[in-house]
This record gives structure tokens, C-alpha cells and sequence, in this order.
């Protein structure tokens, strides 16, 4: 960005503080479609996996480490249009008092999203406030917005720079929830510059602290070019607790259709 | 009773089938109730002081690979200690479930719920209610039916035959929380096939944006009995019964508001019946995990106070408050405090229910009622000594 910049000046003899002033607004604006393109190009990296599913384990620790355990199985259904939302199902297996419960999302990207509850205890669908974007899922550190906002546009995006995130080279995408109720001012997402997939994200709270930070590992490439991570680290700053999701294989392609994504199906799903 | 045993015995004789299946699953529950009042006993012969049960309830459900056809069997046994009538044994569910991409066929014994509202489980009619395991309502008995039921673009049609009437559960004459005459065993129907009378309901439901509504017909057996003194004893009357009943949600941000609505015909005579309110939420009270849930609902019923047309009722110009605090812990650590009350004669019933998860395994809840300023000769008088405190020690399997 800055070479182009510089031979700019040396061709250009003449520089009005117009064209500086323009240039310095172009760059600006670069800054957030770089920030953009390379979030749009990561995320734009696993279109077409149709549907998924795929098995993970939840492991809750507090400040002394005492650990406590979930499972539950996620099925997601690709949208492809980018103005519409993914829709998921969340089941769980355990806790055993919990088995069988099972929430139903069908995002929107700047809407609220549609969210219904199945209690099989008393066999009853009940549609949940989507509002509650930044309260936290089952008790973890992830807030439901960590585990439902990934879509691009979600998001405006500004290009920080460059580090090293691990073994690899990365840029740092900052970017600010769009969506309503969003728990966070910002976001930094570090993004790898080998194969373009999320290895880091800091969660800035409203007051402008840093509150957690995710770290992504474990990448696996399935057929078709698609990146799943099968770990994911969330640690609270501010509590000491953390949270760890434990991927299990994806499984692609697995002819899920839309009418398993429909609000009555939660009572079968499993 | 005995067609249970019936049904037990097709289980054992269809589970060679289930070879095929890859997705099995035992869970269930084991629990002990403990179940405190808090005063000596208004009626002869009942109970004083505290009452103790064993609940067994396994689930098992076998699924084929492809999830197209699915048993589903869950037994459910109470033992207690002090009333013969709570101690008993139902099928809550015994099914086979065949899954088309838009079509299905349940046949076999299933629990349905329908409606949205918390306070009055108006419109929900497929079940008969199990009242002597917990007078909230909400345990309901397994209801026999061979249930179809079409998803589609314009929505959810259901239709359901029910070719076997289940009787409401009373206390014995030990037992409380019990009317005076007690309940006796024998019952009354209107239709002369009785128990065997075929039942019917038709529901349709869908979603539109942030509306969730649905809504039915239905002809068969009125769950809710009304009573006819005999001997001293209350013989329950079964009447026949056609209604319609509506349920509408609206979600909108932190607002739920809720309707649910029935037009009943029972002996020529027709009564319309309604719950509606709200639930709002504060997310995140006070920077902690916690959301607190504020709910109002009014409940009102027109029916004939003549116990001769249609079953009494308590709901019928009352008010519903209630606050829940939902602690979002790791523990999913929930407390709801809640009171009826009724607007005309001011009786009340307040009730306090706290759940909390000890470990992966166990669960602790608190369930409590208190019945306060119940006037003379009303039905809720029965119940002014019967405020109790209860506790429930449940493992998971």
C-alpha cells in the first residue's frame, strides 16, 4: 500500500493538497476494503459444503480449573445466499438431565434471528428471544453471538496489519458487529495467510477492555478444499474461566434439507 | 393398567426388528421425592406430616441409520409411602414413528403439548393429566394414537384418532391435596362406548416471521371430568366434547407475548375460555450472567358455575405474576416464583420451584405451594391445609 503511494508522488510532479487529501481518503478506505476482502475471502473458502454435521465436546473450566463437561451435536445447513444466514440445529446429549434438548436458529445477518427451544422433559417447542446475543451459551465463556455471528456480513471490517500468529504469518482484520445487541465494541480477528482461516480472535468488551481471547487450532482440510478447526480455546480475561470446544470429524454432504431445519423437527432430532 | 401390559408385550415381541437400527439409547431418570406439609390435615383419614416416593423413569429409543424410523419406549413407575393412588405405573411413551420427507406416521402411546402460555395449559387437550404426580398440571399420562401429520410450505398438519380414553388421576382418601368427598374409582361416561370411545383432533400450525401460531378441532372424550356425589364419594363424569382452541405467539426482542384461546360445546352448552400475557427478560441483570424473566398473565373462563353443564374450574377471572432467574451457570441454576391470584374472591396460590444440576449426573430441585386466603365452599378451600414444600434428589442415566 505504501509503495503504491510512493510512486505516486515520484510520477506525479504536481501535488495539490486536494489530490493528498483524496489520496489519504482512498487510503483509508483500502484499509477497510483490504480488511474486508480478506475476511470475505476466508469466510468465502468453505462455500458449497452443502450441509454439516459433527459431534463436539464442551469442556468448562473456572478460575481453579474445575472442570465440567458437555456434548452435543451440531447440524448446520448452508444458505448461499450472503444476505441470509446459516440455519443450525444444536442438540444435547449431556449433561444426561439435559439430553435431547435442542435449539433451532435460522440467522438473519442484521435482523434478529429465529430461535426456538425444545424441552423434551415436557415435549414442548417454545420460540426464544434472539436478543440475547451476548449472554453466555450453557454456561461457557462463549456468548451465543461467538457461535452463531460468523457471517461476513455481520460485520465492517478495518486491515490492522500484519503478525505472527504461531508457525504462520497473519493479518489482523478488526472488525465491528453490525448486528443489534452485540456484547462487543470490536473484534481482532487474526487470519492466516497460507490457507486464509480464522487462528485468532480478541473480543473487546462495551467499555473498550479486551474481555476474551479464542484461539483456533487443529485445522483439518475435508474434500472440496474445506477448513474445519477441531479446537477452539475461549479464555475470559477477566474471570480466569475458559471454556474448549473439541471437535470431533465433520461429516459433509449428508443430504440434510431444509425441511430438517423447520421448528416442529426439533421434537425428532437427534 | 392391562393395556399396558398389552403394550409392553408388542415392545418385546418388535425389538428383534431393531437390529436394523444403529442410533439406541438408555437414558432416563431414578428420583426421590420428599414431600413435606406444612399443617395437619383438614379431612378424615388423610395424612399428616411428610410423604416419600421412588420414581423410576427409563428411556429407551432406537433410531434406523437414516432416521426414517424411530421406536421411542418410556416406562414410568412411583412407589409412595403414603397414598395407594400415587403409587403407579404408566407408559408416557411407546411408538413407532415412521419419517417421510414430508410426511409422518406415529402409532403407538406419545405425549403432545401444545400452547405457549405458563400459567394455564388452556388449549393442550391430546393427554390426560397425571394429577397425582404433581398438581402444576404439567405431568401428563401416555395417550394411545395413531397420529399423521404432514409438513409443508403453507405449514404443519396433524391429525390424530384416539381409539383409548385415559382417567385422570386422583388421590386416594389418605392421600392429599385432594377434594372432599374423595375421588372414587369408578367413573361415568356420556358416550356408551365408554373408555373405548374414538377421539379425534385435526391441528394446523405454522410460523410468519415473529408470529408462531397454531390451531385445532377437537371431538372425543373431555379430559377434565365433572363430579356427581354418591354415597359420599365423587363419581367422575366423562362428557363428550367438541372444540376448537387457538395459540398465538409474537416474538418480538426482549417481549413474548402469548395467547391461547378455546370454544368448548359440552351438554348443548358452549363456554369460551382465554390465557394471555407477556414474558419479558432482562438479559444480563446487573453485568452478571443472570436474565430475569418477568411474566403477567390473565386467565379468564365463562363456563357455567353449574357443576351439571361442565367441569368446575379455579381459573376463572384470575391474575398470573411470576419472576424467573435464570443463572446461566454452569450448574443451569433456575429459581421461579410465581402467584394465581384470583380477582374476585383474592385466594392465592403461590408457588416457588428452584432447580439446580449437582454434577454431570444429579439434579437437586424445590418445588413449593402455599394456598393463602381460599374462601369457604370453594374448591380451592379443599386444599387451605395442603401448602406443602417438596424435594426432589434425581439421577440421570
Amino acid at each position: 500500500m505504501n509503495i503504491i503511494f510512493k510512486k505516486r508522488k515520484n510520477k506525479i510532479a504536481i501535488i495539490t493538497s486536494l489530490v493528498l487529501f483524496l489520496s489519504t481518503s482512498a487510503f483509508a478506505q483500502t484499509e477497510e476494503q483490504k480488511g474486508f476482502n480478506i475476511s470475505a475471502r476466508s469466510d468465502r473458502s468453505d462455500r458449497g459444503f452443502g450441509d454439516s454435521v459433527v459431534e463436539l465436546k464442551m469442556i468448562l473450566r473456572n478460575a481453579a480449573g474445575k472442570e465440567s463437561t458437555r456434548t452435543l451435536i451440531l447440524k448446520t445447513l448452508e444458505v448461499p445466499d450472503e444476505n441470509e444466514g446459516d440455519k443450525s440445529i444444536i442438540i444435547f446429549d449431556s449433561p444426561s438431565d439435559i439430553s435431547g434438548t435442542a435449539m433451532l436458529s435460522h440467522a438473519k445477518i442484521l435482523d434478529a434471528d429465529n430461535q426456538w427451544l425444545y424441552l423434551p422433559a415436557l415435549k414442548r417447542i417454545k420460540r426464544i428471544s434472539s436478543v440475547n446475543k451476548s449472554g453466555p451459551f450453557v454456561g461457557s465463556e462463549f456468548a451465543f453471538e461467538d457461535l452463531t455471528a460468523s457471517e461476513l456480513n455481520k460485520y465492517k471490517y478495518k486491515f490492522l496489519g500484519v503478525g505472527v500468529c504461531g508457525t504462520l504469518k497473519c493479518d489482523k482484520v478488526e472488525r465491528y458487529p453490525q448486528y443489534q445487541y452485540s456484547g462487543y465494541t470490536r473484534q481482532v480477528a487474526w487470519i492466516d495467510r497460507d490457507v486464509h482461516q480464522i487462528r485468532k480472535i480478541e473480543f473487546y468488551e462495551r467499555r473498550g477492555d479486551l474481555l476474551k481471547t479464542l484461539n483456533i487450532s487443529d485445522y483439518k482440510k475435508y474434500p472440496g478444499n474445506i477448513w474445519r478447526a477441531q479446537n477452539f480455546v475461549m479464555k475470559n480475561h477477566q474471570t480466569g474461566k475458559s471454556t474448549e470446544l473439541i471437535y470431533s470429524d465433520y461429516k459433509f454432504k449428508t443430504g440434510l434439507k431444509d425441511n430438517a431445519f423447520q421448528k416442529s423437527d426439533l421434537r425428532s432430532a437427534r | 393398567m392391562k393395556y399396558i401390559f398389552k403394550f409392553i408385550a408388542i415392545f418385546v415381541f418388535a425389538f428383534p426388528t431393531l437390529t436394523y437400527a444403529d442410533k439406541e439409547k438408555l437414558s432416563g431418570y431414578v428420583a426421590l421425592d420428599l414431600r413435606v406439609f406444612t399443617s395437619d390435615a383438614q379431612f378424615n383419614n388423610q395424612f399428616n406430616g411428610g410423604q416419600s416416593s421412588l420414581i423410576l423413569q427409563p428411556e429407551f429409543s432406537s433410531q434406523t441409520v437414516n432416521g426414517t424410523e424411530k421406536f421411542s419406549f418410556i416406562p414410568f413407575a412411583r412407589l409412595d409411602n403414603r397414598d395407594d393412588n400415587r403409587s403407579h405405573a404408566d407408559l408416557r411413551e411407546a411408538y413407532w414413528l415412521r419419517s417421510e420427507e414430508q410426511w409422518n406416521l406415529l402409532v403407538g402411546v406419545n405425549r403432545v403439548f401444545w400452547g405457549v402460555a405458563e400459567s394455564n395449559h388452556l388449549v393442550d387437550i391430546i393427554n390426560q393429566t397425571d394429577q397425582v404426580d404433581s398438581v402444576n398440571g404439567e405431568e401428563k399420562l401416555g395417550q394411545p394414537m395413531v397420529n399423521i401429520t404432514t409438513e409443508q410450505e403453507w405449514g404443519r398438519l396433524s391429525f390424530f384418532v384416539m381409539p383409548l380414553f385415559r382417567e385422570r388421576t386422583y388421590p386416594s382418601e389418605e392421600g392429599r391435596l385432594r377434594s372432599d368427598p374423595v375421588v372414587a374409582q369408578e367413573v361415568q361416561y356420556e358416550s356408551r362406548d365408554e373408555q373405548r370411545h374414538v377421539d379425534l383432533a385435526l391441528r394446523y400450525s405454522h410460523y410468519i416471521g415473529d408470529w408462531d401460531f397454531g390451531v385445532y378441532y377437537f371431538k372425543g372424550t373431555g379430559r377434565e371430568p365433572r363430579f356427581t356425589s354418591n354415597n359420599n364419594r365423587l363419581i367422575a363424569q366423562y362428557d363428550q366434547i367438541k372444540q376448537v382452541g387457538i395459540d398465538v405467539q409474537f416474538t418480538s426482542g426482549v417481549w413474548l407475548w402469548k395467547f391461547e384461546g378455546i370454544n368448548r360445546l359440552q351438554n348443548n352448552n358452549y363456554f369460551n375460555a382465554m390465557v394471555g400475557g407477556f414474558e419479558y427478560t432482562l438479559y444480563q441483570i446487573t453485568n452478571s450472567a443472570a436474565d430475569l424473566g418477568l411474566l403477567l398473565e390473565y386467565m379468564h373462563d365463562s363456563r357455567n358455575k353449574i357443576s351439571a353443564k361442565a367441569p368446575p374450574v379455579e381459573t376463572d377471572d384470575d391474575v398470573f405474576l411470576a419472576a424467573r432467574l435464570a443463572m446461566n451457570d454452569t450448574q443451569d441454576s433456575e429459581m421461579l416464583l410465581g402467584v394465581v391470584i384470583d380477582r374476585n374472591d383474592h385466594s392465592k396460590v403461590v408457588s416457588l420451584e428452584i432447580k439446580r444440576r449437582l454434577d454431570n449426573n444429579w439434579k437437586l430441585e424445590l418445588e413449593s405451594r402455599w394456598f393463602k386466603d381460599t374462601k369457604e365452599n370453594t374448591s380451592l378451600s379443599q386444599l387451605k391445609k395442603d401448602s406443602f414444600v417438596a424435594l426432589r434428589l434425581a439421577r440421570y442415566f
